[in-house]
Order: C-alpha cells, then structure tokens, then sequence
C-alpha cells in the first residue's frame, strides 16, 4: 500500500497502459514539457517520447478530430483537456464523430479513446472555467461518461476507460487532484459501468458522483448522530446510469435524492429521476428529489459561488424534511 | 463576359502516361460520372431521400488524387462524396446500395449519401460538416507517423488525402490542421476542389484570398494551383505531393480549380450561377477532354473507350438493380453500432 494523491493515481494508470500496450498515447495542451496543468502527465514524454506524449497547439476542434483519426486508424488515444470547458471547442468532433460516427458508419470504426480532465467548480475560477459538462454531453449518443471521485477509483477506472472501445469522457475534479488515499501495490482495475456503493443504509438512498460525494459523506456523519441511515451511491458512470445497483437500492430505501454539481435544467438528475419514475416509480415513497447548482453562470465571488453549488447542510435538510414525510 | 482566374498551364504531352495507366483514370472518371448521372435519376424517381450531393465536372480531382495512392493508403471525403468512395475502390453496388438506405450500403444503411465509410477501403468516411474531416485525415497521417517514428515499423509509410471545397479553406479546422501538419510533418495531402462556390457564396465574396493556395505558404507548405479539368495535371501534381508525403517530408496543399456541373445539391435551384459561366466550364468538361487527349495520343482507340463505357454502363445498372434488391436493415437491430461490441 502506498499513500497516492490523485493527480498521482492517474499518472500511474497512464503509465501503465502506456507500457502494457504502444498503440496508447496522450496528447492535448501541456501535456508533454509542462506535464499537464495538474501535473498528471509529468515526466512520462521523457519515458515515452515526444510522440507518445504529444504537446498540441491550442487547437481544440481540431487535435480532437486529429484523436479520433488516429482512433479510427488503429490507436487508443487520451486526449488531456485541460479544463474541460475548453471542450465546448470540440463539440462537433465529440458528438458528431467521436459520439455517432460509429454507428453513421454501420460499425465500419470504432473509437477507442479517452477524453479526461478536471471539470466542475472550484475556487473562484469564474464561470467559464467551472463548468459542468457531462450534463451538455450525456445527450449524446455513442458516448460513455464516467466520473471519478477518490484516488483509488480514479485510477482503476482510468484504466478501464482507456482498455475501452468506444469514446469515454472522463471527469476529474478540479478540487479532488490532491486527495490522498493508500493504493494497494498490485495492479487493478475498476469497471466504468458500475455505480459504487459508498455506504450501505437503508433509510433514504443518496445518489451522488464527483466533488459532491464528498459534500454527501459530510452530511452523511451529521445524519449518523442524528439518527438515520441513508444509503450512499456514487455513480461513477453518468452515461449509462447503473439503473441495477440503484433500482436495488431503491427497492431497500423506497427514497431517492439525487445530489449533483451540474445545473439543475436538463442534468444528470433530470435523466435520472425521469427514468426512476419510469422504472419503479411503485417503489418510492415519497416523490424523487433533487439537489443541484443553480441554473446561473457560476459568479466570481466566493459567497455568490458557494451558495450555486450544494452545501453539505442543505442535504442535510433535505434528508430529514423527506424522512419527516409520513406515508 | 466570365472572369475566371488565368489557369495554370500543363504540358500534357510530357506526362507520359502509359496507355494501361491512362485506360485506368479513364475507367474511373466514366465511373463517377455515370454513377452520379444515375444518383440523379434514382433522386428523382423517389429511391433515395435527403441531400444528396453530386460529383459532376470534378472528376478529374478524384481520379487524378486517388488512382495515383496505394490501396493502404488513406481517402477522407465531405458531403460529397460517392465518387471519393468510388476511386478508393468501394464497389458501386454498396456505395448505391448506402444511398437507397439498404443493409447492404457501405455503412450499412444507417449512414445515407453524407456519410459513406468503408474501413476495408481505408475510406475515412464522408462528413457532412464543414471542416470536419480534416482533422480526422490528419488523424490517419499522425497514426502512419506514429507508427513508423514512435513504434518503429518501418514500413508504415501509409499518406492520407484530404478533400475539401473552397469554402472549408475559410474555416478553422482547415488553417489549424495546415499548421499541425507541417509542425509534425505528416503525411497527408489537403486537396482543395475550388469549385467556386459555397452552395450560393462566391468564392471571391467569402475570402479574402481567393488564391487558395497560397495559404499554404505561411505554413511553410508547398501549394499547387492545378487545372482540376486536366486529369493528367491533378495526377502529376497528386504523384509528387504523394512521394514528398511518403518520404517524410510533409505535406502538400494542392488546389484544384474546377466546377460542378450540377446544383450544391439536388435540392438546390441552382440559381446564383449565370448560363455564361455554366457553359464556359461545361465546355472545359474533364471527361470528354481526356477522351479526345487518348485518342489524340493513340494511347486508345475508339472501341477500346466505347467498352470501357459499356462495362462502367453494366456495373451501375448491377448497382441499381443490388440496392433494389437488398433488404432493409432489420429494425431488430435499430441500436445496433451505437457503442462497439465486446
């Protein structure tokens, strides 16, 4: 076991792909010299080379499309956004050709490649640069989303999405690189289908991904002494949704909140509840909620910025205001 | 009066193609022209839907860039693309097949007249937005690179040729892909089909630079300006950017300065262009110059050309009658292709 930071967790599941197959190479803004703007790359252009590890011009769109190429043509490629804002750029390449073309083209290609990079908001990064997009792609189809929450999961499925076949957008968060957690020393791997049971309950089943498990877990210890048992699910995958470990869960709990970082229009929530109404809508006993940021550009301000995001108290609320529900 | 840039000249005499090598370039231009004739007929009688974008007056572009490629190599197309797909050595049964929406289509039927791939033909794909495939050509080229420098096979030398209009030249996509290129330079080829006109755009109203190929320069690129009307000048210019791209030396812009001879579409009126400049490039018609230009030079006769036209004629009505008979794709397999099997 050894203590690993994040950012260092993902080194190493680069690294390791990396050598165990030649035809995986990383490329993208600062990724070879600098060593990535959170230093996820450092040293590995020296180990692998220019070429393996290659530096890009600020050309979003475009060395995207130069990814899926070279996808198409027989590489695994992992592209570094640097902020994953700046992918709004490669929208047409995402969804147009790394999302559909597979199935445009009757299954002629497949796109075995990784989009990864901190999203999300941080710390007074203003809005463009806090961005939450996994819910402007998950529309999208062909595409697979997965987003990683601890050291231990971030490399395990950073393997898994790059031993992938088809298009994975890979969040991190901006504020999660340096969590630091013991890594076990041999090699593992952690699928990018399956949601993760953080902490087993049976009072109200909490689904949460991302930064926000961890406001979930904090609320979680205030709800402990107070008393109840909630369910926590991370859902490391947000496209597919594990609809089998949450349905189990629903099944135990009969409750449902979905606590989320992206805007509460049209995200991850949005899809989810929709279709646990389709699904086991029985089951519940008391209508799904959501707790999500506001539907504003995230402001500059710091107090502005943390009342837009989901606050551990308010989860805490709003646990108890559904458990106060009688049916 | 039609003002038209002054074309370049080529000695075609010098050429020297063989009578088999010239007999080929012929075959295939028939091919795209007689495909794309019977695209239109089959548009009208109600067999095939949605835009469909013909290929008429430029074949020379076609056949002088792809004939001139090894079959490894690699062809990245647009929206207009049957004939693309064609000189990469589709068989005209599946491209046809793809446009009458059947499970027997190059992609299956779920692809359309747009989007034609075939990944046993190393036919990148049509893609119908603007500027899009470029960056997937280079894609192709980094992969060849990659594989040679990085992993050091030696024999992965394979070029990429990407096609384009006029109006791509204006986009993004085209100056930050001229730039990767030469940084890196990879092998691959930026084939500009000038054809004057963005669906009703002018060209000279759209840039600042109507000289596509002058762009290059700043990248440190070789541009060609080429008469895309002269199968013989877009093959020699297509041979050397080939070989230059081959040998490591990076790429080459060719622009090619030709016409279409239908609408931007077939559902476009076709209004902007007058009948002056119409028929002024109808008459520069590639197909019928490079006919005269194998007679002339005996590197043909007569009905050595009628035949190859009869046999293209039967291949097309072959195609016509496959895609009428094939099935449609199952719509048990409807989500099929959405992600890659394990």
């Amino acid at each position: 076991m050894a203590e690993t930071f994040l950012f260092n967790a993902l080194r190493e599941a680069i690294d390791e792909e990396m050598g165990r197959d030649e035809t995986v190479f990383v490329l993208g803004e600062d990724v070879g010299h600098y060593g990535g703007s959170y230093k996820v790359t450092k040293d590995l252009y020296q180990k692998y080379g220019e070429l393996r590890v290659l530096d890009t011009p600020i050309a979003e769109n475009s060395f995207t499309g130069m990814a899926i190429g070279a996808a198409m043509t027989g590489l695994r490629p992992i592209i570094e956004g640097m902020n994953m804002g700046f992918l709004l750029l490669a929208f047409n390449q995402i969804a147009n050709n790394a999302g559909m073309l597979r199935y445009t083209s009757g299954g002629n290609y497949k796109i075995p490649m990784v989009i990864r990079g901190p999203g999300g908001v941080g710390r007074q990064l203003g809005a463009e640069h806090s961005q939450r997009l996994e819910a402007y792609f998950q529309a999208v189809p062909g595409l697979k989303i997965v987003a990683c929450s601890t050291p231990y999961n971030a490399k395990g499925l950073l393997k898994s999405a790059i031993r992938d076949d088809n298009p994975v957008l890979f969040f991190e968060h901006v504020l999660l690189y340096n969590l630091k957690e013991d890594l076990p020393n041999h090699e593992y791997l952690v699928p990018i289908d399956r949601a993760e049971i953080v902490r087993s309950g049976k009072d109200v089943t909490l689904l949460t991904y991302s930064r926000m498990r961890h406001h979930v877990m904090q609320a979680v210890k205030t709800l402990e002494k107070d008393g109840f048992d909630p369910e926590v699910i991370d859902l490391i995958s947000l496209k597919p949704i594990d609809f089998e470990t949450i349905g189990a869960s629903i099944q135990k709990t009969h409750r449902v909140i979905v606590v989320e970082e992206c805007m509460r229009t049209a995200g991850i929530a949005a899809e989810i509840i929709a279709s646990i109404n389709d699904r086991c809508f029985d089951e519940l006993d008391a209508p799904v909620l959501r707790l999500s940021s506001q539907d504003i550009p995230t402001p500059y301000n710091g107090k502005l910025e943390s009342f837009t995001i989901v606050q551990p108290k308010q989860i805490v609320e709003a646990v108890k205001k559904m458990m106060a529900l009688q049916v | 009066m039609v003002q038209e840039r002054t074309l370049p000249m080529f000695q075609a005499a010098s050429a020297q193609i063989s009578a088999e090598e010239g007999l080929r370039l012929f075959e295939d231009m028939v091919l795209g022209r007689y495909f794309e004739d019977r695209c239109a007929e089959m548009y009208y009688r109600g067999k095939m839907f949605g835009f469909v974008h013909l290929y008429n007056g430029q074949e020379a572009v076609s056949s002088g860039v792809i004939k001139s490629l090894r079959p490894d190599d690699y062809v990245c197309s647009t929206y207009r693309d049957h004939v693309h797909a064609l000189s990469a050595g589709v068989p005209a049964r599946n491209v046809m097949a793809e446009l009458f929406g059947k499970e027997t289509g190059c992609s299956r039927g779920r692809g359309g007249s747009m989007h034609l791939f075939s990944s046993e033909h190393n036919f990148l794909g049509g893609f119908a937005f603007i500027g899009e495939g470029i960056p997937v050509a280079l894609g192709a080229a980094f992969q060849s690179k990659y594989r040679r420098d990085a992993l050091g096979q030696n024999d992965a030398d394979q070029v990429a040729a990407c096609f384009f209009g006029d109006g791509t030249t204006n986009n993004g996509q085209f100056f930050e892909c001229l730039n990767m290129a030469a940084l890196w330079k990879l092998p691959i080829i930026f084939v500009v089909e000038n054809n004057k006109w963005a669906i009703g755009m002018a060209h000279e109203r759209s840039t600042s630079q109507p000289e596509i190929y002058r762009k290059a320069g700043v990248f440190g690129i070789p541009g060609v300006e080429v008469d895309g009307m002269d199968v013989l000048a877009v093959h020699a210019a297509a041979q050397t950017a080939i070989a230059r791209a081959r040998a490591g030396e990076g790429p080459t812009l060719i622009e090619c300065l030709t016409y279409r001879f239908r609408g931007h579409s077939l559902a476009d009126p076709d209004e902007m262009r007058s009948k002056e400049e119409k028929q002024a490039w109808q008459a520069r018609d590639p197909l019928s110059k490079f006919e005269a230009y194998l007679l002339e030079q005996k590197l043909a006769g007569e009905p050595e050309l009628k035949a190859i036209k009869q046999k293209i004629q039967d291949t097309v009505d072959e195609a016509v009658k496959f895609a009428e008979e094939s099935p449609d794709p199952s719509p048990d397999e409807l989500h099929r292709y959405v992600f890659a099997e394990e």
